[in-house]
This record gives C-alpha cells, structure tokens and sequence, in this order.
C-alpha cells in the first residue's frame, strides 16, 4: 500500500515537512482502531481526512497532539515527528505540546466566559503577554483572523455562549490561533453548522493556511474537494490513499478509494 | 351513521377501518389504566401533603407557647442594706450575697403589690413567692452584678413565674389539673388570677428561650436554647472547615485525576456505602477514636464536629462528583487543547461550574448534620446540661456543650410538661434552621442551573 502511495504524484511547490508519521498504531483496549499508518503533513498546507464513520480518522488527529494521552485505554505506538522531534518522546510535556499544535472540536465549545476571556485564556496561560494592551493586540488579532472580529468588536464582554454557532466555531478557531500555534488540527469542525456558517468557516480555513499547518477531519467530500490540497483517506484504521486532493477525487489508485468517494461505501 | 353500524359486535379485526371517533376496546383498557395511575398518584400526594399540614399544625400549636412566657412585674427596693452593707459597690463584695439575701427583697415587694393592689388572700408570704419561677433570686441577683448602681433605688423588675403558673395563663394548667399538685393550690392561683386582671402579670415574647441558656429540673420557665444552638453553631464550623475542603479534594481527585482501575473502584463503592452507614456508627467511631484515643474533650463541640464531618464527607463528596461529572467534557477539551494543564482545566473551568452544585450539596449535608442527634449521644453531647454560654473561641470548641437536636431530646426527656412545650418549641427553631438552609440550597440550584 505503501509504494501505492508513492507514487502518487507530488505538487511542483514541494513544501516543508510539518509532521511525519511513522508506523503509527492504536489501540483502545483490545480495539486496534489505527494500523500502522505512515504519512507526511506538510507545512501551510490543508490535509483532510476522510473515511467512514468509525475508520479512525478522529483517534488519529488526536495523535497529532496528543489529546488521547486523556483517554486511559489509549496506546500509541510508533512516532510521530513534529519538525523532526518526537512528540511522544519521554521528554515532551504534552501540554506545551498542545501550545504548539492548537486543535478545533467538532462541536463548538467555548468557555461559558466572555468573547474576550475566551480568547485571552490561552495566551494568559502561556504567559504570552506583559501587558494589557498587549493581550487586547493579541486577542483583537486572533479574532481577525478567525473572521469574526467585525461581528463582535462591540461586544466582547458578552458571552461566548451567547453566539451563533458558526460564530461559535469561528471563536473557537480564534481562541485556538491565540496561542500562536503551528499546526491547527480540527475534527469536522462544520459538521454542527449550517451551509451558510461552513462556507464562513471554509473560507477562514483557505485563509488560515497561509500561516498554519491545517489537518481537517471531515466527513463531507465536497468540503474535503473545497478547502484541501492533500487528502488522505481513511478505512477501517488503515491510510488508504494520501496523495493530492485533486488526484485522490479525480484519479484514485485504490479501489476503496473510488467505492467511498463514488458513494459505494460510507 | 345507522346505516354504519349496522353490525355493531362486529370486531375491529374484521373492519380494521374503524371510525377514529369510536374508540376500540383496547384503547378504553389503556385509557382506564393511566387514569387509575393517575388517581393513585395523586391520593398518594394527598396523604403526603396531608401528613405534612399535621406534622406542621401540630408542631406549631404545640411549640409556639415555649416563645412565649409569663412574668410578674414588682417594683423591688433594692436596698443597701442587704446587699452592699459597706456601700462602696465594689463588685466583689456584692457577689458575695447569693441568691437567698434576695430572697427577701422579692417577697417584701410581692406582698407589698399584693397589698396595693388589694388582693385578700389567707396565703402566707412564702407560699404567695412560690407563684415566682425559682429562678427569679438568681435573676435579680445577675442584674444587680450587671447594674451596682441601682442599689438603694427602688427599680421595676419582671420576675419570670413558676412554669405551673405559666401553664396556667397558657391554659396547659387548670384548676382541676392541679389537685394532686404539690407545686401550687387553688388559692395561689385566686392570687394569679387578680394579679393577671390588674395587669402585672402578663404573657410576653420571652428572646431568653431563644439566647439563653439551659436550666436545670426545677427552673423549665428559664430554660433557652441559645447555648445548644452556640454548641450546634461551634460544630458547623467543624464541619465546614474540615467536611468542604476535604470532600472537594477527594472528589476532584477521584473525579479528574484517579486511573480508573480496582481500587478506585473500591474506593467508589466504600464511599456510596458510607453514606448509607447509620450515624450512630460514626459516633461509636468518634468516642474510640477521639475521646477514648485521642483524649479529646468529652461533650465538646469539636468533637461533634470531627464526627459529624466522618457524616457529611460521604454526602458532599457524592453531589460533588454528580456536579463535576455534569461538566461537559467538551470544555476540559477546549481548556486541554489550547495547552492548559490538567489542574489548570480542572480549576480554572470545571471546578468555577461545579461550584453550584458543590455548594447545594454542602448545604444540604450541613443541615443534615444539623439536625443530627444519634453520634452526638455516644460522644456525650446529648445529656449535657447547657447552662452556661462558653467564654471565648476556643471555649466555644472546647469546654462541654450541647447542640440543638441533643437539647430537643433533653427537654422531651424531662417530667415537667412545661419541658415538652419547650421541645417543640426547639424543633420549631431547628426547623427555620433547616428550612432556610434547604432554601438557600434549591435558590442557589435554580439560579445557577446552567442548560449546556
Ligand atoms: N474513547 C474510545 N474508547 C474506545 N474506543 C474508541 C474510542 N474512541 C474511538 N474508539 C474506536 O476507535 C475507532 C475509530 O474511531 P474514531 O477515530 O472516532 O473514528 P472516526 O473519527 O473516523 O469516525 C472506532 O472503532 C471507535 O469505536
Ligand atoms: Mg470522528
């Protein structure tokens, strides 16, 4: 499967490897939801996964930043490097690991606090401002980029709850680039929206790329079509296919492949 | 419509289009059932409300007399004399007459209302003071300590009565009531009688049932419950201090932290269990433990509350960990996935929105405690006769006492009805106590119910 892999052609544009997964597996218990998964993400790219329900796409996301370490059948085995370091090595704190690697739910879940202190938590526990003003500078920029800014500039004491849910999610984003992460990791981050609020969430994701190392999880082919450039496809724990996003919707190598994106299975 | 149902035994097997007007047999079986559930539903509700308006009735017909009280109101001449015989008011020397050098003053100026007022009566002057509670020496006696300069005036005092007296201005004594009673005669009550209709002697709300301090056998019109309440006060400290901080600890630990495996699991049902443990256990367990071991004081407060605490740990920790479980897990993702700690998600976010419901369940497990009385025998607190309020903090912890529930059950105990109008009067302010803390409970429950 792997050499099917290689020879998946490549974008001119090469760029640098952000994460590399090597011989990845998981287990929950006697489950082995992830086997042995290889796979390259690259820097201010989109990847998206897809696959049905249950293939493993989420339990491998939340390798990336170590969010299973919370569930406690969770094993993982394998490495997984972050700008060529190990993030399960011994020596990594996976808090600070998460600092660097900021991730999206799928439902939105902002603290029941206001606009503001939804965003400003991160950056305050991180120590990443003096001053004041200049977590005000560091919460109106990350509200800009999660293209939400203009709807709640006047309101930012209001709760976070109070918020539609694409704005929600929106805000979500916002308080998940306030850290100054590298990568953003989000697990169907649309799924609980409305067509209107994903196409605004979309296009912040097009957008986010430019500073960012974006994974998406998502169960919608389309979306995966609108915003991805890489896609990698997910079947029953395994990584199928992974290669160009138009290649993957286009041209499948894998037979699996072509059943799930022809809605022959899913 | 007659032409329908013509064949009106025909069963709804055969026209399975029946009229949706016409309801089928089985739909009456079913509609009769849930109606039946209903009526039992509600008489059970009626008999429970029904219980309650007794409970309620009763306990207030019969306690509302303990806030009330009789007194007698004499100008007494306090006179030189007798009590400060080198007149230069120094404090010692006028505590050095007790109680039997005022007796005197009281009766001169009994006999002299009575003369005043123009009551006959062929009773002698002693047997007219017995109408006086057997306290009202020692009343006097307290306020001339506390006013020294009085002496040598003549000041209007309000003497309590006898608690027979009482009773009979409350209607709980009659005159037939009183033929076997040594404690007072038909003629002393010819005495009241004027007296009450020139109006000196009068019912009046009495705070000292509610500040003051136990008395003994003799004395039940002098008996308050404001040292027991003291006692209970002191003990809530306890529990609060040690309960609060020690439940939210081991829950927050169990809840957040603790790898689910055996012993956890263990330490999960012995905590259910606990709570289901009859409270006398635990105060056999405080009597070994902190008396009989630890040499604590007998009686004390702090004791009680130490064992009260072991009582209300099992109930705070279960509604803590209910009101952490209730957080929804997405917002420790939310705080984890933007690089905060374990401790830090859990306080900074969980712990502030469980706060409510920690709180309602400290509440309630206070007022639990509160009304408790079984460990409390066992550690000596029930049978402790209150009869002095404790001087200072640490006396408060301390030195013996009593507590509300163990003062209830004191009074119930004692032969003299004029206790048992006082018991029920206790349950009264044990039950303000109770209500208004389950209030604050529901109150704060409601306000901060958060809908996720
Ligand atoms: N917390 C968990 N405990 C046990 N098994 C889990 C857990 N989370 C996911 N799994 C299992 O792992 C597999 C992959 O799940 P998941 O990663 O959520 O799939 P996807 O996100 O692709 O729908 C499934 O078989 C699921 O049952
Ligand atoms: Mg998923």
């Amino acid at each position: 499967m792997m050499n099917d892999m290689t020879r998946v052609e490549r974008t001119v544009d090469s760029k640098a490897i952000k994460i590399a997964a090597n011989n990845v597996q998981v287990h929950y218990g006697d489950t082995h939801a992830i086997k042995d998964v290889n796979v390259e993400i690259e820097d201010k790219t989109v990847t998206a996964f897809i696959g049905p329900s249950g293939c493993g796409k989420s339990t491998f996301l939340r390798c990336l930043n170590r969010m299973n370490d919370t569930i406690d059948i969770c094993r993982v085995t394998g490495d997984i490097l972050l700008d060529g370091e190990d993030i399960y090595d011994k020596r990594v704190d996976p808090v600070q690991l998460r600092a660097k690697v900021g991730m999206v739910f799928q439902k939105p879940n902002p603290f029941p606090k206001s606009i503001y202190d939804n965003v400003a938590y991160g950056p305050r526990i991180h120590g990443l401002a003096k001053n004041k003003a200049e977590l005000d500078e560091i919460v109106e920029k990350s509200l800009r980029r999660g293209a939400i800014w203009d709807e709640v500039k006047d309101r930012l004491d209001a709760p976070g709850t109070g918020l539609s849910g694409g704005q929600q999610q929106r805000l979500c984003i916002a308080r998940a680039v306030a850290t100054e992460p590298e990568v953003l990791l989000m697990d169907e981050p649309c799924s609980a929206l409305d067509p209107i609020a994903t196409a605004q969430v979309e296009e912040l994701i097009d957008d986010l790329r430019k500073r960012y190392s974006v994974v998406i999880v998502t169960h919608s082919m389309q979306q995966a079509a609108r915003v991805s450039q890489k896609t990698a496809f997910f079947h029953l724990g395994n990584l199928v296919e992974f290669g160009e996003t138009g290649q993957i919707f286009t041209n499948p190598e894998d037979p699996r492949t072509e059943s799930y994106i022809t809605g022959r299975i899913g | 419509m007659t032409d329908i149902s013509q064949s009106p035994g025909a069963s709804s097997a055969a026209k399975p289009k029946g009229s949706l007007f016409d309801k089928d047999a089985r739909t009456k079986r079913r509609n009769a059932a849930e109606g039946r559930f209903k009526l039992y539903g509600i008489a059970a509700i009626g008999i429970g409300l029904l219980m309650l308006i007794v409970l309620v009735t009763n306990i207030v017909t019969a306690g509302t007399g303990a806030f009330q009280q009789s007194f007698l109101e004499l100008n007494v001449e306090l006179k030189e004399d007798k009590l400060d015989k080198k007149g230069n008011r120094n404090i010692e020397d006028i505590k050095k007459v007790s109680t039997f050098g005022y007796a005197p003053l009281i009766a001169s100026a009994l006999e002299s209302e009575v003369q005043k007022l123009g009551i006959q009566t062929d009773l002698k002057p002693k047997e007219m003071g017995k109408i006086l509670s057997k306290a009202a020496q020692a009343e006097l006696r307290n306020y001339v300590i506390a006013n020294p300069d009085e002496i040598g005036k003549t000041v209007s005092f309000r003497f309590l009565v006898n608690s027979r007296v009482d009773g009979y201005m409350k209607g709980r004594v009659t005159r037939e009531s009183i033929a076997n009673d040594k404690s007072i005669s038909v003629a002393q009550l010819d005495v009241v009688d004027q007296l009450r209709d020139s109006g000196v002697l009068y019912k009046a709300f009495n705070p000292d049932f509610i500040f003051g301090s136990d008395a003994s056998d003799q004395r039940p019109e002098a008996a308050g419950i404001g040292v027991s309440m003291l006692g209970s006060l002191f003990m809530m400290f306890v529990v609060l201090a040690l309960a609060l901080p020690i439940g939210v600890a081991a829950s927050i630990y169990l809840e957040e932290f603790a790898p689910q495996n055996r012993l956890t699991d263990i330490i999960e049902v012995n905590i259910s269990n606990l709570a289901a443990v009859p409270s006398i256990v635990f105060g056999i367990l405080g009597l070994a433990v902190f008396i009989n071991y630890m040499h604590l004081p007998t009686s004390a407060p702090l004791v009680g509350g130490l064992v009260l605490t072991l009582m209300t740990l099992p109930t705070i920790i279960i509604s803590t960990r209910a009101s952490l479980k209730a957080v929804p897990p997405s917002i420790r993702d939310a705080a984890l996935g933007v690089g905060a700690s374990k401790m830090q998600s859990v306080f900074h976010h969980v712990l502030p929105l469980a706060a409510p419901g920690i709180l309602t369940g400290t509440i309630i497990g206070l007022a639990q405690a509160l009304g408790e009385t079984a460990p409390l025998l066992l550690i000596g607190m029930v049978g402790f006769i209150a009869s002095n309020p404790p001087d200072g903090i640490v006396a408060g912890f301390l030195s013996p006492n009593s507590a509300m529930p163990a003062q209830i059950y004191e009074w119930s105990k004692r032969a003299d009805p004029a206790f048992y109008e006082r018991a029920w009067g206790g349950i009264i302010i044990l039950l303000i106590f109770l209500v208004t803390m389950n209030t604050i409970a529901v109150i704060l429950r409601r306000r901060f119910e958060r809908r996720w």
